[in-house]
């Protein structure tokens, strides 16, 4: 048998190898050619931000390499604190804990609101009985207390149904769950521990839109996308209740619910070119692109005061 | 008589019982593939497959996916093969049967069955930080060979077993050593099954979301790899990434890039298939 394994192997390995080879395509653009690379990662919320920005800011620095990966606002401030990260895209502020890392590995950072997100309360379509929310019914539900006690909706307010209500909601290692228990029981990261948990908010729409008595909260884009399939909740703070939408996040009326997402540079970043530049295309695009990616823009000014603020930090440094 | 006609009844249950079981299966496999073609099919195009990723559903593509998938499948292939190879061979010819040998024999069973994102925070921990490999392709293709060597070396040792023994002795007989049997008897013999074990094994790596989203592979990667020292991304992080979305344009993205991915599985499965029916009729003492 005059056959050789060997041969064999080194084929195949050699054939995988090649088809792993591609072709890279550039454009010519007018403005001053940068190149290097900006490593970015974090919150899945900005993800879809930070990648239209990407994507447009390829078209005009085409030689540096952006590239984004979606760890979590928690893990991203992780590598953010040990230096492996450019820019974290964060859906809530560095927590203390998270700064002290960043301060004893020497890094300083600025960090720079992008867009606003809005959380909403969903139910379920033929969810005749609830009007609205006020904040302290929210608390009542969501906080630790009620895990196993606050089980049915005439306990939340007794001319509702004695039916067990079912509570969806985003993982506890996402920044959208540490912001709506930050807003709502007034502790980030504390809630009931019994209620389906899903990183992927598209598994929450279908929770809530197959079952009656669930409740949910995501983000506004997820509502919007699939507004024909769920009801959408007014929530009361106080001054009367409000229901979610662009106008009312941006007008801040929809309170404590609205949020801002953010940037985080760290200072060593910031002095080269490549990624001051990313930045600085970051805030003057990020209008249409926020919109265009389903979440809301600040305003022109709100813009104009952020690139102050990375313009003041970079030259600090 | 009754219990004849007993013992009749609970086979033939058994019979239709066992059918549906089978049949179970394959429905399940048929609806599923039937719902992504639906949903996908239409998707697929040349500029699906060359395109990079994009905010606008309709303008992503999926080429630094498949391009970071290929490199992984490929760098993962050349460090486990000849590991996985070597250590297997050495288990079963050179081995001696004592009890380190049969704790060794227990330990790659067990690996075997570990979950892959421990083996993602293995990689982290050892290629990530202690190398220094950062989040790679190197790194990448270095977990997920830990992750598949206990399948090669399993699927080299049974080959191996079944190559017959009269077949060593012979080979001795006419004065060859023990290596020269190895290399140009039991090898050859043994091949169609290794090779079957490898591409298997490969095909799960193609596969594994989890322990590369540990080590660090990224969402958005705009460029093709040139080194395997390059950031990456495969695609069942980009299908992961695109079906969590809210805009249904980007679920429909998100399966037609599972129909991509399924073809490169099938392609593999068959390849296998073809090879371990090729050996079986060529080889035969």
């Amino acid at each position: 048998m005059n056959f050789r394994p060997g041969y064999y192997l080194i084929a195949i390995g050699m054939s995988l190898l090649l088809t792993a080879c591609g072709s890279k395509n550039s454009s010519e653009s007018e403005t001053e050619k940068l190149q290097g690379e900006i490593k970015i990662d974090g919150s899945s919320t900005v993800y879809p931000i930070t990648e239209a920005v990407a994507e447009e800011f390829r078209a005009e620095q085409p030689e540096v390499k952006v590239t984004v990966g979606v760890s979590g606002t928690g893990g991203g401030f992780k590598k953010f604190g040990r230096g492996e990260i450019d820019i974290n895209d964060a859906s809530r502020p560095i927590k203390e804990q998270e700064a002290t890392t960043c301060n004893e590995n020497n890094i300083k950072y600025v960090d720079l609101k992008v867009a606003y997100d809005g959380l909403v309360i969903v139910l379920n379509k033929e969810n005749t009985w609830v009007d609205h929310f006020t904040v302290a019914e929210l608390k009542k539900i969501w906080e630790p207390e009620a895990q196993e006690k606050i089980t049915k909706w005439n306990q939340i307010r007794a001319s509702w149904p004695a039916e067990d209500f079912h509570l969806y909601g985003p993982g506890v290692a996402s920044g959208t769950y540490d912001y709506f228990t930050e807003a709502i029981v007034g502790k980030s990261g504390s809630s009931r521990g019994d209620y389906t948990a899903s990183e992927d908010d598209n598994v929450l729409v279908q929770g809530v839109s197959g079952d009656k008595n669930g409740i949910a909260f995501f983000g506004l884009a997820y509502y919007e996308e699939n507004k024909e399939r769920l009801k959408l909740v007014p929530v009361d703070n106080g001054k009367g209740a409000v229901t979610p939408s662009v106008e009312t996040v941006k007008d801040g009326t929809y309170a404590p619910l609205a949020r801002p997402v953010f940037v985080y540079v760290a200072d060593a970043a910031a002095k080269r070119a490549e990624v001051s530049a990313f930045v600085n295309f970051y805030l003057n695009n990020a209008a249409t692109l926020v919109t265009d990616v389903g979440y809301i823009p600040l305003t022109a000014e709100e813009y104009q005061r952020e690139s102050a603020k990375f313009k003041g930090f970079s030259t600090a440094q | 008589m009754s219990n004849i006609q007993r013992n009749r009844n609970i086979d033939t249950a058994f019979k239709y019982v066992g059918i549906g079981c089978t049949f179970f299966g394959i429905v399940m496999l048929l609806i599923f593939i039937g719902n992504i073609l639906v949903d996908g099919l239409t998707r697929i195009d040349w500029d699906f497959l060359t395109n990079l990723p994009s905010r606008r559903a309709s303008k992503a593509g999926i080429l630094t996916a498949w391009t970071g998938t290929a490199w992984i499948l490929g760098l993962t292939a050349i460090i486990a093969i000849p590991m996985g190879v070597a250590a297997g061979i050495y288990l079963q010819e050179y081995g001696k049967k004592n009890r380190l040998a049969h704790i060794i024999e227990l330990n790659i069973a067990n690996l075997a069955g570990v979950p892959s994102i421990i083996y993602g925070l293995l990689g982290l921990e050892i290629f990530v930080r202690v190398m220094r490999l950062g989040g790679s392709l190197l790194a990448g293709a270095l977990t997920l060979a830990l992750l598949i060597l206990p399948i090669i070396i399993v699927a080299t040792r049974e080959a191996i077993k079944a190559v017959p023994n009269s077949l060593r002795e012979a080979s001795y007989g006419m004065g060859a050593t023990k290596w020269q049997t190895i290399w140009y008897q039991v090898l050859p013999a043994a091949s169609g099954g290794i090779l079957t074990g490898i591409i298997l094994a490969l095909s799960r790596a193609v596969g594994e979301t989890a322990p590369l989203i540990v080590i660090g592979a990224l969402a958005y990667v705009p460029f093709v790899a040139d080194s395997p020292m390059d950031e990456f991304t495969v695609l069942p992080i980009q299908i992961f990434n695109w079906v969590s979305r809210p805009q249904q344009e980007f679920l429909v993205n998100g399966a037609a890039a599972i129909i991509i991915l399924l073809i490169i599985t099938f392609a593999m499965n068959g390849i296998a298939v073809y090879l371990r029916n090729r050996w079986q009729k060529k080889v035969s003492w």
